[in-house]
């Protein structure tokens, strides 16, 4: 199932285009950095950037450049390397920094947007995608989601937030930086917040709950896994399929009417206020669970 | 018995054709795949049977026509349904029979949050159990639920009735229990009957409006 992630993908967040038409993005979980060594994906706006130069302080092992986006795995520590990349400019945008996860967004038309990453072909355990329609903010890429919180972490989100502005503002005072006006970039930034200050994931979304006034669909897509959780309204939607072979997430049922065995598969719908949390089984591949997750901005 | 596979052609030429529909027919539809608004805004009395899971307000603005769906059903089933019938035989998402003013909505299995907001007058029987903030701001009809309720069941409830069978996870505001009267009986019973539902009306309770939060209240006198 894994050689299929990207074949199975592409019609899910095609299929929903409608919902969030101006950009799109994925983060996916594919070849892990080997230990000692860390992934890096940056984005320039300029095509041609001279990416080689960009990561020659950083030693880099290995370069793979897809469109606007570049894939590094440089030796180190991620928090290392993320301090250092924070020194670094040249116009460049870090979108993640850690061992399995990759995240690739743009402005424009879902279908396009994946085309130009190459997502139908993508191999790997799980992948998380969200189309966006801008309501909040500006469209642009560092608007698209998802937003990388921490190490192999990253959030998608459906909803708005309605106390943006004073929660970045006092994340701000905790070192936590911020490229746009949007919500949910302050959602991902209060997860990495209460990630770094020792909070188990679990523990971090329970603490949204009761710190994020307004209404969210989040998909949040971990090294192993993913997690789904909802306001405590509960008005932005979100489907679940399970079957032995896969879980998978999305906005609509009509999303994942073409996954194999879906005739089969629990369906079912998120409670709200409820974390919810799926883990990848390891060493054992005759029952290995792949997910597949996509969230929808409204 | 005609017969249209929602694979071959598009839920705008299904419903224009189901549209110009005006004598009693049967209907099948196949390959839904959860497309919205399938069967939306029908007239005549036809017998349609959806073989499949469908999306969002699947047989909106019924009038007259018997809509049976072979799956689950997305957000808004029947919403704002006049007149006929609506049968779910799997799970109903969000919003179920919104605001819908008459007729009959049956959903065999469990219907998520908010079913029967702003209800209007229709029926709507659930077999397992419906999500929080059911039957909200419901002003006339019958909600049923054979299972249990969500958070908030009847919040802000005019004159629409709620009859319980299970557990309760919380009362919504002004939404009280009430006292289950022979005629309240016959009724439910009338309701469980019709819709083909296996289940003892002894067993249920009542619920409806405190009457508290939408009558002139002589403490605001002054303010007038």
């Amino acid at each position: 199932m894994e050689n299929q992630l990207g074949s199975l993908f592409v019609p899910m967040l095609n299929c929903l285009s409608g919902r969030g038409p101006d950009s799109a993005g994925f983060a996916v979980y594919r070849d892990p950095a080997l230990e000692g060594t860390v992934k890096i994906v940056a984005q320039h706006p300029e095509v041609g950037f001279e990416w080689e130069g960009f990561f020659k302080p950083f030693g880099a092992v290995s370069l793979t450049v897809i469109a606007s986006h570049c894939v590094a795995i440089v030796p180190g520590q991620p928090e290392i390397v993320r301090a250092k990349l924070e020194l670094e400019n040249a116009g460049v945008t870090v979108m993640c920094v850690g061992s399995s996860m990759e995240i690739f967004k743009e402005k424009g038309f879902p279908c396009d947007v994946m085309k130009v990453f190459q997502l139908e072909q993508a191999v790997g355990s799980h992948v998380i995608g969200h189309t966006r329609m801008a309501t909040e903010s500006a469209v642009s890429t560092a608007g698209s989601h998802p937003f990388s919180t921490g190490s192999d972490l990253c959030l998608a989100h459906n909803g708005s937030l309605s106390n943006h502005n004073s929660l970045r503002r006092n994340l701000r005072r905790e070192g936590i930086t911020f490229r746009t006006d949007n919500d949910s970039e302050v959602a991902a930034g209060y997860l990495s917040w209460r990630l770094q200050s020792g909070d188990s994931l679990e523990t971090a979304l329970e603490a949204a709950l009761r710190d994020l006034d307004g209404f969210f669909t989040f998909a949040i897509g971990t090294r192993d896994g993913f997690a789904v959780l909802r306001d405590p309204i509960a008005c932005k939607p979100a489907v679940l399929a399970e079957t032995d072979e896969y879980v998978a997430m999305a906005s609509e049922y009509r999303s994942l009417a073409h996954l194999p065995g879906i005739e089969e598969a629990r369906i079912w719908e998120p409670e709200p206020a409820r974390i919810y949390t799926w883990e990848k089984l390891k060493d054992t591949p005759s029952a290995s669970s792949t997910a597949i997750s996509i969230s929808l901005a409204a | 018995m005609s017969t249209f596979d929602l694979s071959k052609i598009s839920v705008r030429e299904l419903n224009h054709h189901l549209h110009q529909l005006a004598e009693a027919g049967d209907i099948d539809l196949l390959e839904p795949r959860g497309a919205h608004a399938v069967a939306c805004g029908l007239t005549a009395p036809l017998n349609v049977s959806i073989r499949g899971p469908v999306g969002y307000y699947c047989a909106g603005m019924n009038e007259r026509a018997t809509v049976t769906v072979h799956g689950n059903a997305g957000t808004g089933v029947a919403e704002n349904m006049m007149s006929g019938e609506v049968r779910v035989l799997g799970n109903a998402s969000q919003s179920a029979g919104a605001t819908a003013h008459g007729g009959l909505l049956v959903i065999q299995g469990d219907a998520s949050a908010r079913c029967g907001i702003s209800l209007k007058g229709a029926s709507i029987v659930v077999g397992g159990s419906v999500g929080h903030m059911s039957a909200f701001m419901a002003q006339a009809g019958t909600l049923v639920i054979c299972g249990d309720a969500g958070d908030a069941l009847g919040d802000s409830i005019y004159e629409a009735r709620i009859y319980l069978r299970g557990k309760i996870a919380s009362l919504g505001a002004d939404c009280i229990e009430k006292k289950m009267r022979p005629e309240h009986l016959a009724e439910l019973t009338q309701l469980l009957t019709t819709a083909g539902i296996n289940a003892d009306p002894a067993t249920f309770r009542r619920y409806g409006s405190g009457r508290s939060l939408y009558h002139f209240h002589s403490d605001h006198a002054s303010a007038y």
